[in-house]
Protein backbone atom coordinates (compact mmCIF):
# COMPACT_ATOMS: atom_id res chain seq x y z
CA UNK A 1 0.00 0.00 0.00
CA UNK A 2 1.45 3.20 -0.87
CA UNK A 3 1.17 6.52 1.28
CA UNK A 4 -1.36 8.10 -0.83
CA UNK A 5 -3.47 5.00 -0.49
CA UNK A 6 -3.02 4.94 3.73
CA UNK A 7 -3.30 8.51 3.47
CA UNK A 8 -6.95 7.99 1.40
CA UNK A 9 -7.84 5.43 3.59
CA UNK A 10 -8.00 7.66 6.55
CA UNK A 11 -10.07 10.67 7.65
CA UNK A 12 -8.67 13.68 5.19
CA UNK A 13 -7.81 16.85 6.91
CA UNK A 14 -6.88 19.71 4.50
CA UNK A 15 -4.81 22.74 4.95
CA UNK A 16 -5.20 25.04 1.70
CA UNK A 17 -3.14 27.38 0.48
CA UNK A 18 -4.17 30.54 -1.29
CA UNK A 19 -7.22 30.43 -2.95
CA UNK A 20 -10.54 30.31 -0.55
CA UNK A 21 -13.21 29.09 -2.95
CA UNK A 22 -11.28 25.26 -2.84
CA UNK A 23 -12.24 25.75 0.87
CA UNK A 24 -15.66 26.81 0.73
CA UNK A 25 -15.81 23.45 -1.81
CA UNK A 26 -14.44 21.31 0.76
CA UNK A 27 -16.23 22.79 3.69
CA UNK A 28 -19.50 21.81 1.73
CA UNK A 29 -19.11 18.26 1.35
CA UNK A 30 -18.05 18.25 4.63
CA UNK A 31 -14.27 17.82 4.95
CA UNK A 32 -12.48 18.99 7.52
CA UNK A 33 -10.47 22.36 6.31
CA UNK A 34 -8.40 24.92 7.43
CA UNK A 35 -7.73 28.15 4.84
CA UNK A 36 -4.22 30.30 4.80
CA UNK A 37 -4.76 33.30 2.85
CA UNK A 38 -1.46 32.87 0.91
CA UNK A 39 -0.53 35.06 -2.43
CA UNK A 40 2.76 34.36 -3.78
CA UNK A 41 5.42 37.31 -3.10
CA UNK A 42 4.77 40.59 -5.61
CA UNK A 43 1.79 39.07 -7.54
CA UNK A 44 3.83 36.51 -8.50
CA UNK A 45 6.16 38.57 -10.68
CA UNK A 46 9.51 36.94 -10.53
CA UNK A 47 11.85 39.57 -10.82
CA UNK A 48 10.64 41.36 -8.06
CA UNK A 49 10.07 38.96 -5.86
CA UNK A 50 13.92 37.90 -6.49
CA UNK A 51 15.02 41.42 -5.35
CA UNK A 52 12.63 41.36 -2.21
CA UNK A 53 14.55 37.61 -1.79
CA UNK A 54 17.73 39.82 -2.15
CA UNK A 55 16.75 42.38 0.53
CA UNK A 56 15.56 39.53 2.88
CA UNK A 57 16.65 40.12 6.52
CA UNK A 58 19.66 37.97 7.29
CA UNK A 59 18.75 35.21 9.41
CA UNK A 60 21.76 35.87 11.22
CA UNK A 61 19.70 39.28 12.21
CA UNK A 62 17.07 36.82 13.92
CA UNK A 63 18.01 36.61 17.69
CA UNK B 1 24.18 47.93 8.83
CA UNK B 2 21.78 45.49 8.00
CA UNK B 3 18.60 46.32 6.79
CA UNK B 4 16.79 44.25 9.60
CA UNK B 5 19.32 46.79 11.63
CA UNK B 6 18.28 50.19 9.81
CA UNK B 7 14.65 49.73 10.21
CA UNK B 8 15.14 49.18 13.49
CA UNK B 9 16.68 52.55 14.46
CA UNK B 10 14.41 53.82 11.86
CA UNK B 11 10.75 52.22 13.76
CA UNK B 12 12.42 53.65 17.19
CA UNK B 13 12.82 57.20 15.97
CA UNK B 14 9.05 57.17 15.24
CA UNK B 15 7.85 55.60 18.59
CA UNK B 16 10.72 58.04 20.27
CA UNK B 17 9.97 61.59 18.82
CA UNK B 18 8.90 63.85 20.89
CA UNK B 19 7.12 66.65 19.52
CA UNK B 20 6.32 69.72 21.32
CA UNK B 21 4.01 72.99 20.41
CA UNK B 22 6.08 75.67 20.78
CA UNK B 23 4.75 78.83 18.92
CA UNK B 24 2.40 79.91 16.55
CA UNK B 25 4.62 82.55 13.72
CA UNK B 26 3.90 83.79 10.35
CA UNK B 27 5.74 80.97 7.71
CA UNK B 28 7.84 84.28 6.97
CA UNK B 29 9.83 84.03 10.25
CA UNK B 30 9.20 80.20 10.82
CA UNK B 31 10.20 79.09 7.26
CA UNK B 32 12.43 81.15 6.44
CA UNK B 33 9.71 82.03 3.45
CA UNK B 34 10.75 85.17 1.62
CA UNK B 35 9.52 86.58 -2.02
CA UNK B 36 6.90 85.45 -3.70
CA UNK B 37 6.70 81.65 -2.93
CA UNK B 38 3.44 79.36 -2.50
CA UNK B 39 3.94 75.99 -1.04
CA UNK B 40 1.81 73.10 -1.48
CA UNK B 41 0.63 69.46 -0.31
CA UNK B 42 2.37 66.60 -2.26
CA UNK B 43 5.22 66.06 -3.85
CA UNK B 44 6.65 68.84 -6.44
CA UNK B 45 4.02 70.10 -8.93
CA UNK B 46 4.21 72.16 -12.07
CA UNK B 47 1.12 74.42 -12.20
CA UNK B 48 0.12 72.70 -15.67
CA UNK B 49 -0.44 69.52 -13.95
CA UNK B 50 -2.04 70.63 -11.07
CA UNK B 51 -5.60 69.45 -10.49
CA UNK B 52 -8.37 72.09 -10.56
CA UNK B 53 -9.36 72.67 -7.15
CA UNK B 54 -5.20 72.96 -6.18
CA UNK B 55 -5.13 75.80 -9.07
CA UNK B 56 -8.07 77.53 -7.80
CA UNK B 57 -6.56 77.56 -4.29
CA UNK B 58 -3.23 78.69 -5.72
CA UNK B 59 -4.77 81.96 -6.91
CA UNK B 60 -6.60 82.55 -3.73
CA UNK B 61 -3.71 82.37 -1.55
CA UNK B 62 -1.33 84.54 -4.20
CA UNK B 63 -4.89 87.25 -4.05
CA UNK B 64 -4.85 86.70 0.08
CA UNK B 65 -1.52 88.01 0.01
CA UNK B 66 -2.07 90.52 -2.21
CA UNK B 67 0.20 90.25 -5.09
CA UNK B 68 -2.68 89.96 -7.13
CA UNK B 69 -6.05 91.52 -7.20
CA UNK B 70 -8.01 88.88 -9.09
CA UNK B 71 -7.40 85.59 -10.37
CA UNK B 72 -6.57 86.98 -13.78
CA UNK B 73 -3.47 88.37 -12.27
CA UNK B 74 -2.62 85.79 -10.19
CA UNK B 75 -2.36 83.13 -12.59
CA UNK B 76 -0.01 85.23 -14.81
CA UNK B 77 2.23 85.72 -11.46
CA UNK B 78 2.27 82.07 -11.07
CA UNK B 79 2.49 81.14 -15.28
CA UNK B 80 5.12 83.61 -15.72
CA UNK B 81 6.87 82.77 -12.58
CA UNK B 82 6.54 85.51 -10.71
CA UNK B 83 4.87 83.45 -8.07
CA UNK B 84 7.04 80.13 -7.28
CA UNK B 85 5.43 76.46 -6.59
CA UNK B 86 7.15 74.28 -3.90
CA UNK B 87 6.02 71.31 -1.31
CA UNK B 88 5.29 72.37 1.98
CA UNK B 89 7.67 69.03 2.65
CA UNK B 90 10.64 70.91 1.40
CA UNK B 91 10.07 73.98 3.82
CA UNK B 92 9.84 71.90 6.95
CA UNK B 93 6.02 71.74 6.72
CA UNK B 94 2.59 70.07 6.34
CA UNK B 95 -0.60 71.22 4.84
CA UNK B 96 -4.24 69.44 4.75
CA UNK B 97 -5.80 69.19 1.30
CA UNK B 98 -4.09 71.86 -0.89
CA UNK B 99 -1.80 72.53 2.03
CA UNK B 100 -1.48 76.42 0.99
CA UNK B 101 1.14 77.83 2.86
CA UNK B 102 2.37 81.59 2.22
CA UNK B 103 4.78 84.19 4.19
CA UNK B 104 2.30 85.92 6.09
CA UNK B 105 -0.13 82.99 7.20
CA UNK B 106 0.41 81.87 10.70
CA UNK B 107 2.06 78.64 11.28
CA UNK B 108 2.60 76.28 14.27
CA UNK B 109 6.04 75.36 15.56
CA UNK B 110 6.49 71.94 16.53
CA UNK B 111 9.85 70.83 18.13
CA UNK B 112 10.89 67.37 18.21
CA UNK B 113 12.48 67.60 21.52
CA UNK B 114 14.48 64.47 20.74
CA UNK B 115 16.23 65.60 17.41
CA UNK B 116 16.21 69.02 17.99
CA UNK B 117 13.97 69.68 14.36
CA UNK B 118 10.79 71.56 13.85
CA UNK B 119 7.55 71.05 11.87
CA UNK B 120 5.24 73.52 10.73
CA UNK B 121 1.30 73.43 9.94
CA UNK B 122 -1.20 76.44 9.37
CA UNK B 123 -3.93 76.95 11.65
CA UNK B 124 -6.89 74.48 10.69
CA UNK B 125 -9.41 77.07 9.24
CA UNK B 126 -12.31 75.13 9.98
CA UNK B 127 -15.25 73.35 7.78
CA UNK B 128 -17.04 74.38 5.05
CA UNK B 129 -16.04 77.35 2.59
CA UNK B 130 -12.12 76.83 3.12
CA UNK B 131 -9.05 77.65 1.08
CA UNK B 132 -7.68 73.92 1.91
CA UNK B 133 -10.49 72.27 0.12
CA UNK B 134 -10.27 74.69 -2.79
CA UNK B 135 -12.70 77.31 -2.01
CA UNK B 136 -11.49 80.75 -3.14
CA UNK B 137 -14.37 83.36 -2.17
CA UNK B 138 -14.18 86.60 -0.40
CA UNK B 139 -14.95 85.08 2.86
CA UNK B 140 -11.77 82.59 2.64
CA UNK B 141 -9.85 85.44 2.19
CA UNK B 142 -11.00 87.29 5.01
CA UNK B 143 -10.91 84.20 7.56
CA UNK B 144 -7.56 83.94 6.64
CA UNK B 145 -6.15 87.76 7.03
CA UNK B 146 -8.25 87.36 10.26
CA UNK B 147 -6.02 84.22 11.45
CA UNK B 148 -2.91 86.24 10.63
CA UNK B 149 -4.02 89.37 12.72
CA UNK B 150 -5.66 87.94 15.37
CA UNK B 151 -6.06 83.83 16.16
CA UNK B 152 -2.28 83.60 15.12
CA UNK B 153 -0.56 85.92 18.03
CA UNK B 154 -3.10 84.98 20.52
CA UNK B 155 -2.51 81.39 19.92
CA UNK B 156 1.35 82.54 19.93
CA UNK B 157 1.15 84.39 23.44
CA UNK B 158 -0.48 81.89 25.27
CA UNK B 159 2.07 79.18 23.39
CA UNK B 160 5.03 80.87 25.04
CA UNK B 161 3.13 81.03 28.33
CA UNK B 162 2.71 77.95 29.10
CA UNK B 163 6.55 76.58 27.85
CA UNK B 164 5.62 74.29 25.34
CA UNK B 165 2.31 71.56 24.88
CA UNK B 166 3.62 67.73 24.76
CA UNK B 167 1.44 66.89 21.50
CA UNK B 168 2.65 63.17 21.44
CA UNK B 169 1.20 62.81 25.32
CA UNK B 170 -2.02 64.26 23.72
CA UNK B 171 -2.18 61.98 20.85
CA UNK B 172 -1.83 59.51 23.20
CA UNK B 173 -4.82 60.36 25.23
CA UNK B 174 -7.15 60.76 22.25
CA UNK B 175 -6.76 57.41 20.88
CA UNK B 176 -8.07 55.91 23.79
CA UNK B 177 -10.79 58.47 23.33
CA UNK B 178 -12.19 57.48 20.00
CA UNK B 179 -9.57 59.51 17.78
CA UNK B 180 -7.66 58.31 14.90
CA UNK B 181 -6.29 61.78 14.44
CA UNK B 182 -7.04 61.92 10.51
CA UNK B 183 -10.77 62.24 10.64
CA UNK B 184 -11.41 62.31 14.43
CA UNK B 185 -10.01 64.87 15.95
CA UNK B 186 -11.99 65.71 18.54
CA UNK B 187 -10.72 64.60 21.45
CA UNK B 188 -7.44 65.96 20.64
CA UNK B 189 -8.80 69.26 20.24
CA UNK B 190 -10.53 69.25 23.42
CA UNK B 191 -7.49 67.72 25.16
CA UNK B 192 -5.36 70.68 23.42
CA UNK B 193 -7.66 73.25 24.37
CA UNK B 194 -7.50 72.27 28.00
CA UNK B 195 -3.96 72.31 27.88
CA UNK B 196 -4.21 75.86 26.07
CA UNK B 197 -7.06 77.68 28.34
CA UNK B 198 -5.26 79.33 31.10
CA UNK B 199 -2.38 80.68 29.37
CA UNK B 200 -5.28 82.16 26.49
CA UNK B 201 -6.87 83.37 29.41
CA UNK B 202 -3.56 85.16 29.98
CA UNK B 203 -2.56 86.12 26.41
CA UNK B 204 -5.03 89.06 25.36
CA UNK B 205 -6.42 91.92 27.89
CA UNK B 206 -8.80 92.19 24.99
CA UNK B 207 -12.09 90.70 25.94
CA UNK B 208 -13.40 90.27 22.56
CA UNK B 209 -10.77 89.22 21.12
CA UNK B 210 -10.44 86.35 23.21
CA UNK B 211 -14.07 85.63 22.48
CA UNK B 212 -13.30 85.47 18.77
CA UNK B 213 -10.06 83.05 19.28
CA UNK B 214 -12.19 80.93 21.72
CA UNK B 215 -15.34 80.68 19.34
CA UNK B 216 -12.82 79.75 16.68
CA UNK B 217 -11.37 76.82 18.60
CA UNK B 218 -14.65 75.77 20.03
CA UNK B 219 -16.35 75.27 16.41
CA UNK B 220 -13.99 72.93 14.59
CA UNK B 221 -13.60 69.36 15.82
CA UNK B 222 -10.54 69.13 13.21
CA UNK B 223 -8.72 71.85 14.76
CA UNK B 224 -6.09 69.30 15.96
CA UNK B 225 -5.66 67.56 12.78
CA UNK B 226 -2.53 70.02 11.23
CA UNK B 227 -1.02 69.64 15.13
CA UNK B 228 -0.91 65.93 14.83
CA UNK B 229 0.27 66.56 11.23
CA UNK B 230 2.89 68.76 11.88
CA UNK B 231 3.95 66.11 14.97
CA UNK B 232 3.85 63.26 12.92
CA UNK B 233 6.37 65.23 10.77
CA UNK B 234 9.09 66.37 13.26
CA UNK B 235 8.30 62.80 14.35
CA UNK B 236 9.36 60.90 10.49
CA UNK B 237 11.90 63.14 9.06
CA UNK B 238 14.51 62.94 11.06
CA UNK B 239 14.56 59.34 9.93
CA UNK B 240 14.86 60.18 6.07
CA UNK B 241 18.64 59.05 5.66
CA UNK B 242 19.05 56.44 8.08
CA UNK B 243 21.13 54.50 5.27
CA UNK B 244 19.78 50.73 4.30
CA UNK B 245 16.43 51.63 6.30
CA UNK B 246 13.27 50.43 3.88
CA UNK B 247 11.00 52.50 6.30
CA UNK B 248 8.58 54.64 4.46
CA UNK B 249 9.59 58.04 6.23
CA UNK B 250 6.78 60.72 4.17
CA UNK B 251 3.77 60.28 2.29
CA UNK B 252 2.23 63.01 1.21
CA UNK B 253 -0.23 63.39 -2.31
CA UNK B 254 -1.03 66.92 -4.67
CA UNK B 255 -4.24 65.72 -6.27
CA UNK B 256 -2.47 64.68 -9.44
CA UNK B 257 0.45 62.08 -7.95
CA UNK B 258 1.32 60.52 -4.68
CA UNK B 259 4.49 61.08 -3.65
CA UNK B 260 6.83 58.69 -0.70
CA UNK B 261 10.17 59.41 0.51
CA UNK B 262 12.14 56.03 2.18
CA UNK B 263 14.85 56.64 4.85
CA UNK B 264 17.36 55.05 3.50
CA UNK B 265 16.72 57.11 -0.11
CA UNK B 266 16.34 60.44 1.66
CA UNK B 267 14.94 63.43 -0.02
CA UNK B 268 14.26 61.63 -3.20
CA UNK B 269 9.98 61.16 -4.16
CA UNK B 270 8.77 58.23 -5.84
CA UNK B 271 5.53 59.23 -7.25
CA UNK B 272 2.55 57.49 -8.93
CA UNK B 273 -0.67 58.54 -10.20
CA UNK B 274 -3.28 59.39 -7.13
CA UNK B 275 -6.78 57.27 -6.86
CA UNK B 276 -9.79 59.06 -5.83
CA UNK B 277 -11.41 58.43 -2.34
CA UNK B 278 -14.28 56.40 -2.24
CA UNK B 279 -16.76 57.30 1.09
CA UNK B 280 -19.91 58.80 1.83
CA UNK B 281 -21.04 61.86 0.50
CA UNK B 282 -22.73 65.50 1.65
CA UNK B 283 -26.01 65.69 0.52
CA UNK B 284 -26.31 66.32 -3.56
CA UNK B 285 -22.47 65.10 -4.02
CA UNK B 286 -22.14 61.83 -5.01
CA UNK B 287 -18.38 59.82 -6.47
CA UNK B 288 -18.74 61.83 -9.54
CA UNK B 289 -17.84 64.87 -7.31
CA UNK B 290 -14.65 64.16 -5.95
CA UNK B 291 -11.43 65.22 -6.58
CA UNK B 292 -8.47 62.60 -6.51
CA UNK B 293 -6.19 62.22 -3.64
CA UNK B 294 -5.05 65.46 -1.78
CA UNK B 295 -2.82 66.47 0.87
CA UNK B 296 -0.17 66.57 3.23
CA UNK B 297 -1.92 64.53 5.88
CA UNK B 298 -0.73 61.23 4.71
CA UNK B 299 1.64 61.75 7.37
CA UNK B 300 -0.35 60.97 10.08
CA UNK B 301 -0.67 57.13 8.51
CA UNK B 302 2.85 57.21 8.10
CA UNK B 303 3.68 57.35 11.78
CA UNK B 304 0.85 54.76 12.35
CA UNK B 305 -2.12 57.19 13.28
CA UNK B 306 -5.21 57.43 10.89
CA UNK B 307 -6.20 54.72 8.93
CA UNK B 308 -3.59 52.16 10.38
CA UNK B 309 -5.24 53.32 13.89
CA UNK B 310 -9.23 52.65 12.61
CA UNK B 311 -9.38 50.37 15.17
CA UNK B 312 -9.56 53.09 18.20
CA UNK B 313 -12.18 54.65 16.02
CA UNK B 314 -14.94 52.54 14.82
CA UNK B 315 -16.84 56.40 15.00
CA UNK B 316 -14.82 57.04 12.04
CA UNK B 317 -15.36 53.73 10.15
CA UNK B 318 -18.84 54.39 10.04
CA UNK B 319 -18.25 58.12 9.00
CA UNK B 320 -16.49 57.28 6.21
CA UNK B 321 -18.31 54.09 4.40
CA UNK B 322 -16.12 51.78 5.94
CA UNK B 323 -18.16 49.66 8.08
CA UNK B 324 -18.30 49.56 11.69
CA UNK B 325 -15.54 48.13 14.86
CA UNK B 326 -15.20 44.59 12.98
CA UNK B 327 -14.21 46.50 9.67
CA UNK B 328 -12.01 48.98 11.90
CA UNK B 329 -10.32 46.05 13.40
CA UNK B 330 -9.80 44.40 10.03
CA UNK B 331 -8.26 47.50 8.90
CA UNK B 332 -5.88 48.20 11.47
CA UNK B 333 -4.79 44.35 10.85
CA UNK B 334 -4.50 44.40 7.35
CA UNK B 335 -2.20 47.49 8.39
CA UNK B 336 -0.30 45.47 10.73
CA UNK B 337 1.34 43.21 7.79
CA UNK B 338 2.92 45.95 5.89
CA UNK B 339 4.53 47.38 9.28
CA UNK B 340 7.66 46.52 11.66
CA UNK B 341 5.75 47.28 15.23
CA UNK B 342 3.36 48.36 17.15
CA UNK B 343 3.40 51.53 18.57
CA UNK B 344 4.61 51.93 22.34
CA UNK B 345 2.87 55.16 22.80
CA UNK B 346 -0.19 55.00 20.66
CA UNK B 347 -2.35 51.69 22.29
CA UNK B 348 -5.49 51.13 20.65
CA UNK B 349 -8.44 50.09 23.62
CA UNK B 350 -9.81 48.07 21.29
CA UNK B 351 -7.44 45.81 20.25
CA UNK B 352 -6.74 45.24 24.25
CA UNK B 353 -4.03 48.22 24.47
CA UNK B 354 -1.98 46.48 21.35
CA UNK B 355 0.11 49.51 19.68
CA UNK B 356 -0.99 50.96 16.45
CA UNK B 357 0.95 49.64 13.78
CA UNK B 358 4.05 51.88 12.47
CA UNK B 359 7.15 51.71 10.28
CA UNK B 360 5.51 50.73 6.81
CA UNK B 361 7.86 48.52 5.46
CA UNK B 362 8.33 49.29 1.34
CA UNK B 363 9.43 45.23 0.92
CA UNK B 364 6.17 44.19 2.93
CA UNK B 365 4.26 46.59 0.57
CA UNK B 366 5.69 45.20 -2.61
CA UNK B 367 5.41 40.94 -1.17
CA UNK B 368 2.01 41.67 -0.13
CA UNK B 369 0.33 44.19 -2.28
CA UNK B 370 -1.38 45.45 0.91
CA UNK B 371 -1.01 49.39 0.22
CA UNK B 372 -1.63 52.12 3.04
CA UNK B 373 -5.60 52.65 3.49
CA UNK B 374 -5.72 56.46 4.39
CA UNK B 375 -8.61 58.24 5.73
CA UNK B 376 -9.10 61.36 4.16
CA UNK B 377 -11.77 64.22 3.45
CA UNK B 378 -12.80 64.54 -0.23
CA UNK B 379 -12.87 67.61 -1.84
CA UNK B 380 -15.07 68.45 -4.58
CA UNK B 381 -13.28 68.77 -8.51
CA UNK B 382 -15.40 71.58 -9.63
CA UNK B 383 -13.17 74.24 -8.13
CA UNK B 384 -14.81 76.57 -5.49
CA UNK B 385 -16.81 73.78 -3.86
CA UNK B 386 -14.94 72.98 -0.98
CA UNK B 387 -15.84 69.55 0.80
CA UNK B 388 -18.22 67.35 -0.12
CA UNK B 389 -17.57 64.18 2.01
CA UNK B 390 -15.11 61.97 3.61
CA UNK B 391 -14.01 58.66 2.80
CA UNK B 392 -10.88 56.64 2.39
CA UNK B 393 -8.13 55.78 -0.64
CA UNK B 394 -5.49 53.69 -0.86
CA UNK B 395 -1.36 54.66 -1.80
CA UNK B 396 -0.93 53.54 -5.41
CA UNK B 397 1.45 50.37 -5.17
CA UNK B 398 3.24 51.52 -8.72
CA UNK B 399 5.68 54.23 -6.02
CA UNK B 400 6.20 51.74 -3.56
CA UNK B 401 7.13 49.29 -6.52
CA UNK B 402 9.53 52.56 -8.22
CA UNK B 403 11.45 52.82 -4.29
CA UNK B 404 11.92 49.32 -3.97
CA UNK B 405 13.72 49.12 -7.60
CA UNK B 406 15.78 52.48 -6.49
CA UNK B 407 16.44 50.70 -2.93
CA UNK B 408 17.63 47.55 -4.26
CA UNK B 409 20.09 49.13 -7.06
CA UNK B 410 21.88 51.09 -4.22
CA UNK B 411 21.96 48.30 -1.53
CA UNK B 412 23.10 45.32 -3.59
CA UNK B 413 25.59 48.18 -5.37
CA UNK B 414 27.16 48.91 -1.59
CA UNK B 415 27.45 45.23 -0.73
CA UNK B 416 29.47 44.66 -4.06
CA UNK B 417 31.89 47.47 -3.16
CA UNK B 418 34.95 46.94 -2.21
CA UNK B 419 35.88 47.26 1.03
Amino acid sequence: MTMIDDLLASQVRIINLGIETFAIELQGLGVPVIHVEWSPPAGGDARKAALLAALADEEEDEA
Amino acid sequence: MSIRAANRVAVERLMEGEPVLVGCVPAAEALGLTGRVVLHAGPPLAWEHACATMQTAILCAVRYEGWAKDDRAALELVTGGAVSLAPCHHRGAVGPMTGMVTPSMPVFVVENRRHGNRAFATINEGLGRVLRFGANDASVVERLAWLAAEAGPVLDAALRSSGGIDLRAIMSKALSMGDEMHQRNVAASCLLIRALLPHLSRATADRAVLARVAEFLASNDQFFLNLAMAAAKAIADPCLGIDESTMVATMARNGTEFGIRVAGLGARWFTAPVNTPQGLYFPGFGPDDANPDIGDSAIVETVGLGGFAMAASPAVAGFIGHGGLPEAIAATEEMAEICLDEHRHFRIPTLVDRGSPVGIDLRKVVETGITPLINTGMAGKVPGTGQIGAGVVRAPLACFEAALEAFGAKSLANRRAPG
